[in-house]
């Protein structure tokens, strides 16, 4: 089945145009393995998918299985931040892109990755709202009763309070890369936004050789 | 008198009857100052005596009537005397056992009659009589007198006014002279006070269990044994039974040194002392006391016991050096309080360290609204909470080493490493129980807000998920993490379980947060304690294995910091930890860094430097050293060595300089050709840095090859130059102890005086801390060796601070300073500044020392001193006692001091009056003694005083009595010419007496004696062949004899 892909793409004009997008320390070689990698983890869902890329669903089980992720609202989000051009639907050009950031991308790429997922289409800050949306379940029930809610806000109280510089109640890109950059623990702290970007790593670099052995 | 006897007097508490004085030394002291007025009041004020008391003092006496002489009338069990008052009554009225007093005249009269029942007679006088002011003058005297102490003398003076009369006259003199023995009395009784220490069972208790760890067979060990009497233990911490308690006595020990029999000793709240020993039959202990009472047990023991001192006197360096290690100077400047050291003084100054640095911090920190208003409001209540903990710490760590000497004496360590371990691990595990307690105990309301703030945080980290625990992380590492309250506040509310915790889990950002908290709170060394004790460092040591960089960083960070006491530093080797780091140092190689690097990764130089860091803190174990060793650290270290990163060298540097206490290392060190690097760094900026490079050299430059290798690359001229600036007082002392070792190779000698390093020295020995000034005056002993050199010394005024130094109590620095001054005295010149200073007197007195090394040192100065002094014989005659001093010396055990005692008695005794006083002190019976010895140095020494002492009176038939003339014959076939030249001439003047000549033909001294006539030293020659001489004219005149 991966043949059929393979020997589909490298006729295809897409390539040439693709690498303009990508980070420019992602190597052409790696580029088809990302490909590769697309059309292998699309395959596991609807093949009839193929040429267009995955939904929203789709890619929510991509993120569920792949990166085990667990959070609908994150994984939404996820979905929205790849979706550049709000097709609802993830082509190539959008995989590669945003996988290429992971892979090799710069720190303030990351960042702004992680900024964008979180911020959402809103209106460029983070709201207190938002965090909460995101936090809420983040904490264990401890005891049946017990109110998680005010600890959530209270949580967020703390998250704001950390990372607001500007005092004006939410947070800016400006306060979260001044946040982050002071201590980067704090790319992803409203939840695991990108792929769980160490595990995810190291998942796509095996499955990476393990293409790149495969093509040789 | 009154004020001094309500006060100070220790009365007992009993409840019933009359009270009574203690039986303590103050009290005796008191009565006794009391019994000197009333014994020379009828002297000194002749009408005052006559003065007849408003009421008499009355108690039950146990003077017999029969002891009453003269003066009065004794009618069967009564007594009165014949003096009057204007009423016929008797002014001293006994009748059996009640006696009356009403004058001073009485009063001494009945002391003198007492004799040696005074101090009773005088105790129950006082004890009878509670205010005997009042009732001498009247009662309106003593309430002025108690009320108001001051306006005294001016109320009497109102009185006089008012009421005339020469009865009244007396009367104020008696108040006033009453007045000033009251003064004297309060005065004398502070002295006492002051010099009297009060022992409490936990103190006692302490003493006794160190005491206990250093006890057992072997030459090391301060005592053989050490012994309760008694199992049980009350609950007020004594052993003694209850009806000893009352008399202050806490319990008793059967304590056996190695050279005393068993010792029974009392230890009370007054003091220490012997007592009567365990009666045989019930096992039961004679209490009284026998012997003086010592201030503490450490104090009595080194009296009684020679080894005990001399061998506490090794601990104490130790104590005292061990601590100072433990204190590595990078990092934890910001650590709280509890660094070792001794003093309050440096406790306080570093107290005032972390305070600034603690400003420093907070104005660093980015501007928090929220947060700020609330740390800069309690930290003022946080610093006095941590003044007075501080002082807590001081004044308990104060106590416990009371009797430890507080030098921290440069010493090398030899050997023993283990004991050293045993030292570190009990001292600083005794802090911990000390320390722990009072930091839970405090109440709710005191809490800082921080506290709660804490709590909520540790309760997300808790019951959160990933997600909620790493802002949670964040938001706590805003806190000032480096502030006891907070570092406190987290274990307290149980973070310290939960930080714990996520570094067992698989996710990396919890592990990274959790690590850099750890990292932090890890400067108080009860946190350290604390997450020992919550098995963190086993998880931290596996973390090392990670493929991230930066946890493998921060993990060996906190080791560093957490592997700053033993049991620590235990844990680490024990789970591996130790090959591990060092593995991490082998990151450093890979110069190319690869391109690709993880969100949260950093530089391997970075994992280097770290695993450098937590090796540093490790390495200051024995069995760490070893580790390293054999982990192959050394060549790692070598290498990274090479490096020019300040932040890199200074752990390496450190490591190695702790490491090159071992004899392995420095072998290794010279291979490896570390020393070319020590010597670069030392032109390196940085202050700390060139310290460890001086420290490293210092301790390597024990070898002769190091010493030129330091000369070849360099060394010297940096080193030379360092000594110019002072301030640095660490940095200082590792640079004249490197010096010192350097100097020890004539060339290096050379070099320092060409880049005037030995004027500089002479400007360090005044105004510098101990461990400086051993070091600069070893520095200059070894410079002393040499004629220029001395001269230099001289020139630039360096003996009168060397001779100052004689003073001092620190052996380390006693040595070397008698080894200094006594180079410096081979110089006639110098020799005479010396004697003008009564340098020589102090040197001889230094003979008094307890320690063996500054004895035997004391005496080698001696010997050039005695050599070169103008009138030398006339100068030793004038120390009294001295002769018999040294004599007696001839009875220690120590090999280097016999031989040094030797020399300086085979330069007594040049002067023929000397040697017929040291005659007299029995010098001949103490020499012979010691023949039988195998050690060429001892041998060489004696055989030169034998052969001085045989020049007066009957000593060579002495020495023969003695047996000292056959184990001299065996001496020459020693390897050494110098005893051969030495035993020669001894033999020489022995044969001198016919019986000698036998028993030296005897013993087979002919023969060999024939081989040294043929020696090429002219002097060993000489004296062979006149030993010949004398033994064949002997032989000859027997022949004669028989044949005529």
């Amino acid at each position: 089945a991966l043949k059929i892909y393979l020997t589909g793409l490298e006729n295809s004009k897409v390539k040439s145009k693709l690498y303009l997008y990508f980070h420019f320390t992602v190597k052409k070689s790696e580029i088809e393995c990302l490909i590769r990698i697309f059309h292998n983890v699309v395959g596991r869902g609807d093949m009839k998918l193929v040429n267009v890329g995955p939904d929203r669903n789709t890619f929510r089980v991509i993120l569920h299985s792949v990166c085990g992720m667990t959070d609908d609202v994150l994984m939404n989000r996820v979905f929205f931040a790849f979706d550049k051009d709000n097709d609802n639907y993830i082509n190539v050009k959008e995989w590669v892109k945003r996988l290429s950031v992971f892979l090799r991308g710069t720190f303030e790429e990351k960042m702004k990755f992680c900024f964008e997922v979180y911020y959402f289409n809103g209106d460029g800050y983070i709201s207190r709202e938002r965090i909460y949306d995101m936090l809420k379940n983040s904490l264990h029930q401890q005891s049946p009763g017990e109110e998680t809610d005010e600890g959530i806000r209270e949580l967020v109280d703390i998250a704001v309070k950390k990372m607001d510089y500007d005092n004006d109640g939410k947070i800016s890109f400006a306060d979260f890369e001044k946040a982050v950059k002071e201590d980067r623990l704090l790319l992803e702290v409203f939840g695991p936004s990108s792929l769980k970007i160490d595990f995810t790593i190291s998942f796509l670099n095996s499955s990476f050789e393990q293409l790149c052995f495969a093509n040789m | 008198m009154g004020v001094a006897l309500t006060r100070s007097a220790q009365w007992t508490a009993a409840g019933h009857g009359a009270k009574t004085l203690e039986v303590t030394p103050l009290n005796e002291a008191i009565v006794k100052e009391i019994i000197l007025f009333v014994e020379s009041f009828i002297y000194k004020y002749p009408q005052e005596a006559n003065y007849v008391f408003v009421e008499p003092l009355e108690w039950k006496t146990n003077l017999d009537p029969s002891a009453f002489g003269s003066g009065y009338a004794v009618s069967g069990t009564t007594v009165k005397s014949e003096e009057v008052d204007k009423n016929g009554e008797p002014l001293l009225y006994l009748s059996v056992p009640q006696i009356k007093i009403r004058s001073f005249g009485q009063l001494s009269r009945m002391l003198y009659f007492a004799k040696n029942m005074k101090l009773k007679e005088a105790q129950a006088c006082i004890e009878a009589n509670e205010n005997p002011v009042a009732k001498i003058l009247g009662f309106d005297y003593n309430i002025i007198n108690e009320k108001n102490g001051n306006s005294f003398v001016s109320s009497i003076l109102d009185k006089i006014t008012k009421d005339d009369g020469p009865e009244i006259e007396i009367k104020m003199k008696i108040a006033l002279q009453l007045k000033q023995l009251d003064l004297h009395l309060l005065n004398h009784s502070l002295k006492h006070i002051s010099l009297e220490i009060r022992l409490n069972p936990g103190t006692v208790k302490n003493d006794i269990e160190l005491l206990k760890r250093f006890s057992g067979k072997g030459e090391q060990t301060v005592l053989e044994s050490i012994e309760y009497t008694s199992d049980y233990e009350f609950s007020n911490g004594c052993r003694a039974p209850p009806w000893r308690q009352i008399k202050g006595e806490i319990c008793y020990l059967l304590v056996k040194p190695h050279d005393a029999e068993i010792l029974c000793v009392t230890c009370s709240k007054e003091g220490v002392f012997l007592n009567g020993g365990k009666t045989d039959d019930e096992g039961q202990i004679n209490y009284e006391r026998k012997g003086e009472i010592y201030k503490d047990l450490v104090t009595l023991l080194k009296e009684k016991s020679a080894i005990f001192s001399e061998n506490m006197s090794k601990q104490e360096v130790k104590f005292s050096e061990q601590p100072q290690k433990d204190q590595p100077n990078e990092a934890p400047k910001e650590e709280v309080a509890i660094t070792h050291k001794a003093s309050i003084a440096s406790r306080k100054s570093s107290q005032e360290k972390n305070r600034i640095n603690l400003g420093r911090s907070q104005l660093t920190k980015r501007l928090e609204p929220s947060l700020n208003w609330r740390t800069s409001v309690s930290s003022k209540d946080r610093n006095t909470l941590r003044d007075t903990q501080a002082e807590k710490h001081g004044g308990k760590l104060e106590k416990s080493r009371s009797s430890l000497s507080p030098g921290r004496a440069q010493l090398i360590r030899k050997s023993i490493e283990k004991i050293e371990e045993i030292i570190s691990d009990s001292s600083s595990e005794s802090e911990e129980d000390e320390e722990q307690p009072d930091h839970r105990q405090e109440t709710n309301a005191d809490l800082p807000s921080e506290y709660w703030q804490i709590q909520k945080l540790v309760k997300y980290l808790k019951g959160g998920n990933q997600t909620a625990t790493v802002i949670a992380l964040c938001s706590m590492k805003d806190f000032n993490l480096a502030q006891e309250t907070c570092q406190l506040a987290i274990r307290d509310v149980g973070g310290l379980e939960v930080l714990i915790n996520l570094l067992e889990t698989d996710e990396v950002k919890c592990k990274i947060g959790s690590l850099k908290i750890l990292k932090e709170i890890s400067h108080n060394p009860q946190i350290r304690r604390n997450i020992v004790d919550l098995g963190g460092l086993p998880v931290m040591v596996n973390i090392l294995d990670s493929p991230h960089k930066s946890l493998k960083c921060l993990a060996a960070e906190t080791i560093a910091n957490v592997a700053k006491f033993r049991r620590a530093r235990q844990v680490v080797r024990h789970h591996g930890g130790i090959t591990k780091l060092v593995a991490l140092l082998d990151c450093g190689k890979h110069s190319a860094e690869p391109a690709q690097s993880s969100l949260y990764e950093t530089r391997d130089v970075e994992v280097a430097r770290c695993g450098a860091l937590a090796l540093w803190s490790c390495s200051k174990s024995y069995a760490n050293k070893e580790a390293i060793r054999k982990a192959g650290g050394i060549p790692l270290l070598a290498r990274l060595l090479k490096t020019s990163h300040e932040n890199m060298l200074i752990p390496v540097v450190g490591t190695l300089q702790e490491c090159a206490s071992e004899e392995n290392y420095r072998a290794a060190i010279k291979a490896e050709r570390i020393i070319e690097n020590l010597v670069k760094n030392l032109n390196s900026e940085n202050e700390q840095l060139q310290e460890h490079c001086a420290m490293a050299i210092y301790q390597c430059a024990e070898d002769e090859e190091t010493r030129d290798l330091v000369r070849l690359h360099g060394g010297l001229k940096p080193l030379a130059s360092l000594l110019n600036n002072t301030d640095n007082k660490e940095r200082l002392a590792a640079v004249t102890g490197a010096i010192w070792k350097c100097s020890i190779s004539k060339e290096n000698v050379t070099k320092f005086r060409e880049y005037k390093a030995i004027e500089t020295l002479v400007g360090l020995l005044t105004d510098q801390p101990e461990e400086v000034l051993v070091n600069v005056v070893g520095a200059l002993g070894e410079c002393c060796q040499e004629h220029e050199n001395r001269v230099v010394i001289r020139k630039c005024g360096g003996i009168q601070p060397l001779v100052n130094l004689l003073v001092g109590i620190n052996q380390a620095l006693l040595v070397n300073v008698t080894k200094a001054v006594g180079a410096c005295a081979v110089e006639p010149e110098s020799m005479m500044i010396i004697d003008r200073l009564d340098g020589v007197r102090l040197l001889w007195s230094l003979l008094k020392n307890p320690h063996p090394d500054v004895k035997a040192s004391a005496a080698w100065a001696l010997c050039p001193c005695i050599q070169n002094a103008k009138d030398a014989g006339e100068m030793v005659r004038s120390f009294v006692g001295g002769l018999e001093l040294v004599v007696n010396l001839l009875k220690s055990d120590n090999k280097e001091v016999l031989a040094s005692v030797c020399a300086v008695i085979t330069n007594i005794a040049k002067d023929q009056e000397n040697l017929a006083v040291i005659t007299d002190h029995g010098v001949v019976p103490l020499l012979s003694k010691l023949a039988n010895t195998n050690n060429d140095k001892l041998r060489r020494h004696l055989a030169e005083t034998i052969s001085r002492c045989c020049m007066w009176g009957r000593n060579r038939v002495a020495f023969g009595e003695h047996k000292a003339v056959a184990p001299l014959v065996r001496y020459l076939k020693s390897n050494d010419t110098n005893v051969h030249r030495a035993t020669a001439q001894a033999l020489y003047q022995l044969s001198e007496d016919a019986d000698n000549c036998i028993t030296m033909h005897e013993n087979g001294a002919v023969k060999l004696l024939l081989d040294m006539v043929g020696s090429p030293d002219e002097e060993l020659q000489e004296a062979a062949a006149g030993c010949i001489s004398n033994i064949r004219r002997l032989a000859l005149a027997i022949e004669k004899a028989r044949y005529s």
